[in-house]
């Protein structure tokens, strides 16, 4: 068998295997666990309210646009972090040390991330379901889904990684934190995105949050709430196009970034890290 | 690679960062089997030199071969053949022991060769660590000793035929340095593996190595094992005596001269007689001094003057 093969698959494995010490984690189990709980909380509480002009639940609006600001926060800002970590405790340069074990590094990222939000997106979906009157789901729906989920992680994850090249403190995180964050609040997650200023609905439709979103609320939400939305549509062919522009520009400089940060990692930038970090904590 | 071969050849390499020459024309080979210790005070280029032949590090110049391939253009196959001890601090903490460990030995299994076969079983490997008793243990659980042991182990998984080991018992309390030099020793008799390993403490480099490189002022300034390097250091000696119930005290170039003379002039007045050579130790340690307070070039000549 060749390296290449046996890389994928010891990544394969090593993905297997670090998702299930996240499910047999106390401290991973909560962060599973607590956007579930405080989504289902919230949107509990707005099941009285309704989007103006229609009878359907707020919540029932609000909960398909936190799947979509869910995949894109595990493909941006959890792909970052892990690259950032890894990097700092010496995880990465062990990957270096060993035949092909960065390509299995990377199959391995993507199988935990992947297999992380899954398994978040039920925890969410099924109290939601049971919870939230109005959701439902029909073939086109599952379909879609299909495409959607895909798309949006390629759309999402070479760009996380890119960012987590880049930043070489895991105390930097906020610099990525914050503007998508500002992203979330203009892209009709929480808020209709019909209600922001023209501008504001520009810069909101350059990036995947909005649509990812979208893409969500077409697949649980009845036809008739297009009435909410930019254009009345739930415009799925903008929404591959923008999404697949951003996987297209996402693979094109992801194995370029990532394979200078790769390069320099060494032992004594390691060492350098954690001297760094250890004079943080003294 | 043929088998004469030299598992590690470095002619001239030298590194430069910005004006700053960090290795100034270091040259060294290493033969199969051979557990060579690059030995240097720090700040001497010793972790430079030893990233730049794992292949972590570009060089500005020189002719490098790590089992006949430069490693600035070594593939896949080459990596399979190196082991590299790192200093572990946080990763895997959730993995098991034997978890990871048979994990990362099935990134070597398409890399066997003829008389290798890779990976080491684990079961075998964890007891020549010496962590059997652990090995079901999440790795975030071990203490700082057995985490080393574990480094190691994953140095080792794939049956390297060189490995690199920088610095490794820094920060170690006695026992463990102890217990370190033990497990190097029995990996040296278990496998035919070359290893190059840095240090800045003579007495680890005497302990471990078949041959002490001493690193200092960007070169190579002494080759040569650990009993040919105190021979040639050269200096004064210390001469003690007692003579009419006083002791006397005095330093000289030429010992056996002076003691020739001193026995022919009082004959059996001399009692309690030492002769003290100065050690490869005490010029090293002068080497170290003098690199320290920022003399590095300087104390660096004045150390291959005393050889």
């Amino acid at each position: 068998m060749s390296g290449i093969a046996t890389a994928a698959r010891a990544g394969l494995a090593r993905g297997g295997i670090e998702l299930r010490q996240t499910l047999t984690t106390g401290t991973d189990l909560w962060t599973y666990l607590f956007p579930a709980v405080l989504l289902t909380g919230t949107v509990f509480f707005m099941r009285h309210a309704t989007v103006p002009g229609t009878d359907i639940s707020l919540g029932a609006r609000t909960l398909p646009s936190t799947f979509g600001m869910g995949l894109a926060f595990s493909g941006l800002m959890t792909v970052a972090t892990m690259l950032v970590t890894d990097r700092e405790d010496g995880t990465l340069l062990r990957a270096k040390a060993i035949p092909n074990g960065m390509s299995g590094y990377l199959v391995s990222k993507i199988v935990l991330v992947g297999g992380m939000t899954l398994v978040g997106f039920v925890l969410q979906l099924v109290p939601g379901l049971v919870i939230v009157e109005g959701l439902h789901v029909d073939v086109g729906g599952w379909l879609t889904l299909l495409w959607l989920v895909p798309l949006g992680f390629v759309a999402t994850m070479p760009i996380g990684a890119v960012f987590g090249s880049v930043i070489d403190n895991p105390r930097n995180m906020g610099l990525i934190m914050m503007p998508i964050i500002g992203l979330v609040a203009v892209s009709g997650i929480f808020y209709p995105i019909g209600a922001m200023p023209g501008w504001l609905q520009a810069v909101a439709q350059v990036f995947p949050i909005y649509w990812l979103g979208l893409g969500m609320r077409s697949v649980f939400l009845p036809d008739a709430l297009t009435v909410a939305e930019l254009g009345h549509s739930w415009r799925h062919l903008e929404t591959f196009g923008v999404l697949a522009l951003w996987a297209v520009l996402g693979l094109a400089l992801a194995p370029v970034i990532l394979r200078r940060m790769a390069r320099r990692e060494s032992g004594s930038a390691v060492a350098a890290r954690r001297e760094k970090a250890l004079q943080r904590t003294a | 690679m043929p088998a004469g071969d030299p598992v590690l050849d470095v002619r001239d390499l030298r590194m430069r960062y910005g004006t700053t020459d960090v290795l100034d024309g270091v040259t060294f080979t290493a033969r199969r089997g051979e557990v060579l210790t690059l030995l240097g005070p720090n700040g001497a280029g010793k972790t430079t030199t030893i990233e730049i032949l794992e292949g972590f590090r570009m060089r500005s110049a020189g002719d490098v071969r790590v089992l006949g391939v430069d490693p600035a253009a070594g593939d896949e196959r080459w990596r399979a053949r190196l082991g590299v001890v790192l200093q572990s601090w946080r990763d895997h903490g959730k993995w098991k022991v034997r978890e990871l460990l048979r994990h990362l030995g099935t990134y070597y299994a398409a890399y066997s060769a003829p008389g290798i076969t890779r990976p080491w079983p684990v079961d075998d490997l964890v007891q020549v660590v010496g962590l059997t008793g652990q090995a079901d243990k999440r790795v975030g659980q071990l203490s700082g000793g057995q985490r080393r042991r574990l480094d190691v182990a994953i140095g080792i998984v794939g049956r390297p035929e060189l490995l690199f080991l920088d610095e490794p018992t820094v920060g170690f309390d006695p026992a463990a340095r102890r217990e370190f030099h033990d497990l190097v020793h029995r990996l040296t008799d278990v496998d035919d593996t070359t290893i190059l390993l840095t240090t800045h403490d003579l007495d680890e480099a005497e302990k471990l190595a078949d041959r002490i490189l001493i690193l200092a002022g960007g070169r190579i300034i002494a080759d040569g094992s650990a009993e040919q390097l105190s021979r040639r250091v050269a200096g004064e000696s210390e001469i003690r005596w007692t003579q009419g119930g006083t002791r006397h005290v005095h330093s000289s170039a030429d010992a056996t001269r002076f003691v020739r003379e001193l026995l022919r002039q009082h004959g059996d007045g001399v009692t309690e007689l030492e002769v003290r050579r100065s050690s490869l130790e005490d010029t090293y340690m002068t080497l170290v001094r003098d690199s320290e307070a920022g003399r590095a070039t300087t104390a660096a000549a004045v150390f291959e003057e005393a050889l």
